[in-house]
C-alpha cells in the first residue's frame, strides 16, 4: 500500500517498516505490514483486540524480531536486537502492560538501565522529572515504591520514563486507558508540543475520538494486515465525524454514526427493594504513599449501578480490595443481603455472591503461564463439575472454556495457549467472562472495559447493564466519564479516599461530577 | 465479528504441524539436556586430569560399579529409595514456589525417630504394624520440625530459604544429640541407636539385595506428580507458586496452603530418612549425615520438577554416587567429587539454556 510512497520519501522517515511479518504458533500476528513513522507526526495505530498492534511495536522496541521484512532506521535497514538497542536508537516505549519493577521506588525505576559503573545521577533526574511533570500537569511520587501505586499512576511513571530518555520516537501503547478525560487532554496537548519539537509519536488507542483529536496520520490494522491509512493531508481535510466514520468502516466494515453515543439507561430500580450491598463507615489505614479510605458509606439496591468516578489513585483500588476482602479494613461494616461480611475471607465472600473484577489483569487477575482454559476457573478451583472429588475433569473444563471463548469472542489460538500470550483486550475478555458467570449477586467492576476495542467495549457495557437488569447490584469504578454516564444510575465521586459527593445520573450530571472532581460542591 | 473462520478451515493442517512441532520440541529438549551433560563430563574429566587421575578410568569405575556390575546396580536401586522420597518432597515445595532447603535436617530427624522407635515397636506388635508406626512417627516429627519456617513464611513473610537452612543446621545437631544422649544403644561402645534386626527390616525384592523401599519411593513420587498435575489441590499449590497475588485474588487461603506445603515436603523428607533406616541401615550412627537432601535438589531442577523425569535423574544421581564412592576409594579422588560433577552439569545446563536463547534471538534478527 505505502510501499511506493515510503521508498520515495524514505529520507524523511525516522523509522519505517517494510513488509514486516510476525508469526506465533497458530496465528499470523503481523502480515507484511508497511508503516512509515515521521518526525512531527502523531501516527495513530488502530485495530481490534488482537489485530497485532502491540506485536508491531514490540518489534520496534526490540522485544521481538520480525520473521520477514525489515525495519529501516533513518533509511538504513537496522535490526533492532534488544530493548537496550532500541533505546540507544532513540525509540522509547510505554508498553500496554506495566514493566516497572514493583519492589523498587519510582526514582530507582527511572534510573534503571544506566551504565553499571556509574553512580545513579539522582539530582539530575529530579530536575529533569520536575521539568517534565510540570509540562505534563501530573505529579509523580519519586520516592514511592511502585507496588504502592495504582495502575494509573504507574502508567504515568512509564510515560515519564520514556520521556526522561530523550527519545526521538515515542511509542504509547494504550497509555490513556487509565487517565481521566482531563488527563487525556493534557497528554494530547503534550504530544502536540512534542511533535512540534520534531519528535515522532506512535499512539495506540481504542478511543476513536482521541484518534481523531490527537492524530496526524492513522493506520488501521485488521487481523494482522494493514487495511488502511489516512495520510495527514486527508486527515486535515476531514472533520472529526468524517474521520471516525471512515475508521469505523475500515475497522468493522459497517457504518454507524457515533458508535460511542449511547443514550442514558432508562432502567427501573425498585426503590422499595432492600439494598443488596450496604457499606457503612468503611475505613482503611493509609500507607506512606497510598491513600487510605475514610468513612465510606453507600447502598446499592438490586438492579442498580453505582458509579465511582475520580482520578486514578484516589482510593479506588483500596475500596475494591476492602470490599472483596483482599485488604483489611480498620473499621466499618459491609453487608451483603443484610448479612455482615466484613470479617469473611475473600473466598467466602465470593461464595456468597460477591464478585470482583480487578483492573490488574496480569498482576493478580490471571496466572500468565497457565492455559486460557484454567484461567477461566481460577476462582472456582475444586468446584464441580470441573473437579470431581478433587480430580480435574479435563473434558468439562475444556467444553465450558470453549463455550466462554465463543460467547465472549476471546481470540486465542487454542485453549491451551498461556493466557499471557493473548493480546491485552483478549485477556480482559477472559476476566469478564469469569466474573459474570453464574452465582453473582453483587459485582465490583474496576475499569471493566479497559483495553477493549470499540465493539467489545459496547458489548461488555451491554452485558453489565444486563447483569444489573437481572437484579444484581453493580459497583462500577472507572476513570472514563462517558462510561459512567452511559451506565450508572448514580455516580459517587471519590477523592483522597473519601466520597466527596454522589449525584443522580440526570442531564446535568456531567457538570456536577466535573465540579466534584475539581473540589467544588456539586 | 467473525474472525474465527480462518483457523477452522486449516484446523487439521494446524494440528499436523503442531504435532511435528511438539516432536521437534521433545527432540530439542533431549538435545539440550544430554548435550550439556556430555560437555560437563568432559570438563570434569579435565579437572581429573589436572589432579592426575585418568578420567577414563574414573568414569569406567563409576559405570562399572554403579551400573553394570550386578551388585552395583542393586546398590544403586537401593540408594534410590530415600532419594525418591526427598525428590517428591522438593517437587511439592518448588512447584508451590517455596524453597524448602531444610531437607537434610528433616531427613535426619526422621531417620533418628525411625531408628529409635522401630526396634522398640517390633517387640510389642507385628512387624508390619511396627514399621508403619515408625514411618508415621518419622513423618510427624519432620512435619513439626518444618513448622517454624512454615509459620514464619505464612504469617510474617520471612524468607524460607534462610530459615530452612538454619533449621537444617539445628536439625542435624539435634539428631546427633538424640543419638548420643537419648537413644544411644547401651549394649555397644560406638555411639549409635539400637539396631533393627535384619529380618524385621523392609523385605528385599525377590532374590536381590534391592530394598522394597524403592517401590515405596516410586509410588510416592508418582502420586506427588499426579496430585500436582491433576487435582484441585495441586492446582492451588501451583497457583500460589506461579503468582501469589493471583492466589490471594482468587480467594485461596495462602497461609494455610503454605503451612500445608511445608508439612508435606518435610513429611516426605522424614519418610526418606525412615525408609533408609528401616529398609537399609537398621540404625543411625552418631555424626551420620549423607547430605542427600542437597544432592537431590539439582536432580529435581534438571527434571524441571516433573515427577517422571525426576525418577530418571535420581537414577543417574544414584549411579554417580554409588559408582563415585567406589571409584573414589580406588583412585584416591575425594568422595565429594560426584557433587562437583553434578554442579558442573548444572552450570553447563544453565549456560546452554542462555546460549540457546541468544541463538534463537539472533537467528531471527
Ligand atoms: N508472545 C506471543 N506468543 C504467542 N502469541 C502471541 C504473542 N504475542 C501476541 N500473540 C498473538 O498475536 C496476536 C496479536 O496480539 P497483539 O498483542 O499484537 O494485539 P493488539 O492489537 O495489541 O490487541 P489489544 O488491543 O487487545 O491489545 C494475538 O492473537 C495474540 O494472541
Ligand atoms: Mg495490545
Amino acid at each position: 500500500m505505502s510501499g511506493s510512497s515510503s521508498s520515495s520519501v524514505a529520507g524523511r522517515d525516522i523509522v519505517a517498516l517494510e513488509g514486516v511479518t510476525k508469526r506465533f504458533p497458530g496465528i499470523v500476528a503481523n502480515d507484511s505490514v508497511d508503516l512509515s513513522i515521521r518526525p512531527g507526526e502523531v501516527h495513530v495505530l488502530l485495530g481490534e483486540n488482537g489485530a497485532g498492534k502491540s506485536t508491531l511495536i514490540g518489534m520496534l522496541s526490540g522485544l521481538q524480531q520480525p520473521d520477514e521484512g525489515r525495519i529501516l532506521v533513518d533509511g538504513k535497514p537496522t535490526p533492532i536486537t534488544s530493548p537496550r538497542h532500541a533505546l540507544a536508537l532513540g525509540i522509547g516505549t510505554v508498553f500496554q502492560h506495566m514493566m516497572l519493577v514493583p519492589t523498587l521506588t519510582v526514582a530507582e525505576n527511572l534510573l534503571l538501565g544506566g551504565p553499571w559503573w556509574q553512580r545513579p545521577r539522582t539530582e539530575e533526574l529530579e530536575a529533569r522529572v520536575a521539568e517534565i511533570t510540570r509540562s505534563l500537569g501530573i505529579t509523580v511520587k519519586l520516592h514511592a515504591k511502585v507496588s504502592e501505586l495504582s495502575l494509573g499512576e504507574q502508567q504515568q511513571v512509564e510515560i515519564l520514563r520514556a520521556m526522561v530518555r530523550n527519545s526521538r520516537l515515542l511509542i504509547l501503547d494504550e497509555s490513556t486507558s487509565m487517565l481521566t478525560p482531563k488527563g487525556i487532554d493534557e497528554l494530547g496537548a503534550l504530544m502536540r508540543r512534542l511533535v512540534e519539537q520534531g519528535l515522532a509519536i506512535v499512539f495506540i488507542t481504542h478511543k476513536l475520538k482521541e484518534a481523531a483529536a490527537f492524530g496526524d496520520r492513522i493506520s488501521v490494522l485488521k487481523l494482522g494486515r494493514k487495511v488502511g491509512e489516512i495520510p495527514p493531508e486527508r486527515f486535515r481535510a476531514l472533520g472529526e465525524q468524517a474521520i471516525i466514520s471512515e475508521i469505523v468502516e475500515l475497522m468493522f466494515g459497517k457504518q454507524k454514526d457515533d458508535p460511542e453515543a449511547v443514550e442514558r439507561p432508562v432502567r427501573t430500580v425498585r426503590a422499595e427493594a432492600a439494598p443488596l450491598l450496604q457499606v457503612a463507615d468503611l475505613a482503611v489505614a493509609p500507607t506512606d504513599n497510598a491513600p487510605g479510605l475514610s468513612s465510606i458509606s453507600f447502598d446499592i439496591r438490586p438492579g442498580e449501578i453505582l458509579g465511582i468516578a475520580g482520578i486514578d489513585g484516589n482510593g479506588q483500588k483500596q475500596l475494591a480490595e476492602a470490599l472483596a476482602g483482599q485488604r483489611a479494613a480498620t473499621s466499618g461494616s459491609v453487608r451483603l443481603e443484610g448479612i455482615a461480611i466484613e470479617a469473611l475471607s475473600v473466598g467466602e465472600r465470593r461464595r456468597r455472591g460477591l464478585r470482583y473484577l480487578t483492573d490488574d489483569r496480569l498482576g493478580e487477575g490471571t496466572v500468565g503461564t497457565f492455559p486460557v482454559s484454567i484461567n477461566f476457573f481460577l476462582k472456582q478451583v475444586g468446584a464441580a463439575p470441573f473437579w470431581r472429588h478433587g480430580v480435574e475433569q479435563r473434558g468439562e473444563i475444556d467444553e465450558r472454556a470453549a463455550q466462554l471463548v465463543r460467547e465472549y469472542d476471546v481470540r486465542t489460538p487454542s485453549l491451551k495457549t498461556p493466557v499471557a500470550r493473548l493480546s491485552g483486550g483478549n485477556i480482559q475478555k477472559v476476566l469478564l467472562a469469569r466474573e459474570l458467570a453464574e452465582g453473582a449477586k453483587v459485582v465490583i467492576f474496576n475499569k471493566p472495559t479497559y483495553g477493549l476495542d470499540l465493539a467489545n467495549t459496547l458489548a461488555s457495557r451491554q452485558r453489565i447493564r444486563d447483569t444489573a437488569a437481572r437484579g444484581l447490584a453493580v459497583l462500577l469504578i472507572s476513570t472514563d466519564l462517558e462510561e459512567l454516564l452511559s451506565m450508572c444510575d448514580r455516580v459517587a465521586v471519590i477523592a483522597n479516599g473519601a466520597i466527596v459527593g454522589t449525584v443522580e445520573n440526570t442531564d446535568d450530571a456531567r457538570t456536577r461530577i466535573g465540579r466534584l472532581m475539581i473540589g467544588l460542591a456539586a | 465479528m467473525s474472525i474465527d473462520t480462518a483457523p477452522t478451515t486449516s484446523a487439521a493442517a494446524l494440528d499436523a504441524t503442531s504435532a511435528a512441532a511438539t516432536r521437534r520440541d521433545i527432540l530439542h529438549r533431549l538435545l539440550m539436556t544430554l548435550g550439556p551433560i556430555l560437555i560437563a563430563l568432559v570438563i570434569a574429566g579435565c579437572i581429573l586430569l589436572a589432579v592426575g587421575v585418568d578420567p577414563l578410568a574414573y568414569y569406567g569405575f563409576v559405570l562399572e560399579k554403579g551400573l553394570f556390575s550386578p551388585l552395583g546396580i542393586q546398590q544403586t536401586l537401593t540408594r534410590m529409595a530415600p532419594l525418591l522420597f526427598l525428590a517428591a518432597g522438593l517437587i511439592v515445595a518448588f512447584r508451590a514456589g517455596m524453597w524448602n532447603l531444610g531437607g537434610d535436617g528433616q531427613f535426619l530427624l526422621g531417620a533418628v525417630t525411625a531408628a529409635a522407635s522401630a526396634p522398640v515397636l517390633v517387640q510389642i506388635m507385628p512387624s508390619w504394624l511396627a514399621l508403619t508406626f515408625s514411618f508415621l512417627i518419622a513423618m510427624a516429627v519432620a512435619m513439626i520440625w518444618s513448622l517454624v519456617p512454615a509459620l514464619l513464611r505464612a504469617y510474617q513473610g520471612v524468607n524460607e530459604i534462610i530459615t530452612t537452612l538454619m533449621m537444617t543446621f539445628l536439625g542435624t545437631s539435634l539428631a546427633n544429640v538424640l543419638v548420643k544422649l537419648v537413644f544411644r544403644d547401651p549394649s555397644t561402645t560406638v555411639p549409635q541407636t539400637r539396631t533393627l534386626p535384619v529380618e524385621d527390616r523392609l523385605p528385599r525384592l525377590f532374590e536381590t539385595t534391592i530394598t522394597s523401599g524403592l517401590l515405596l519411593g516410586l509410588a510416592a513420587i508418582i502420586i506427588v506428580h499426579l496430585v500436582m498435575t491433576r487435582t484441585a489441590f495441586g492446582l492451588k499449590l501451583r497457583i500460589v507458586g506461579a503468582n501469589p497475588r493471583a492466589a490471594v485474588h482468587a480467594g485461596l487461603g495462602v497461609s494455610g496452603l503454605t503451612v500445608t506445603v511445608f508439612a508435606i515436603s518435610a513429611g516426605l523428607a522424614g519418610l526418606a530418612g525412615a525408609v533408609d533406616i528401616i529398609g537399609v541401615q537398621g540404625n543411625v550412627r552418631a555424626d551420620w549425615n549423607p547430605a542427600y537432601g542437597l544432592a537431590v535438589i539439582p536432580a529435581v531442577f534438571l527434571a524441571r520438577m516433573n515427577g517422571f523425569a525426576a525418577i530418571g535423574f535420581v537414577f543417574l544421581l544414584s549411579v554417580l554416587s554409588i559408582g563415585g564412592e567406589s571409584a573414589a576409594r580406588r583412585l584416591g579422588v575425594p568422595n565429594h567429587f560426584t557433587l562437583v560433577l553434578v554442579s558442573i552439569v548444572l552450570i553447563v545446563l544453565a549456560l546452554a539454556e542462555y546460549v540457546d536463547h541468544r541463538y534463537n534471538q539472533s537467528r531471527k534478527a
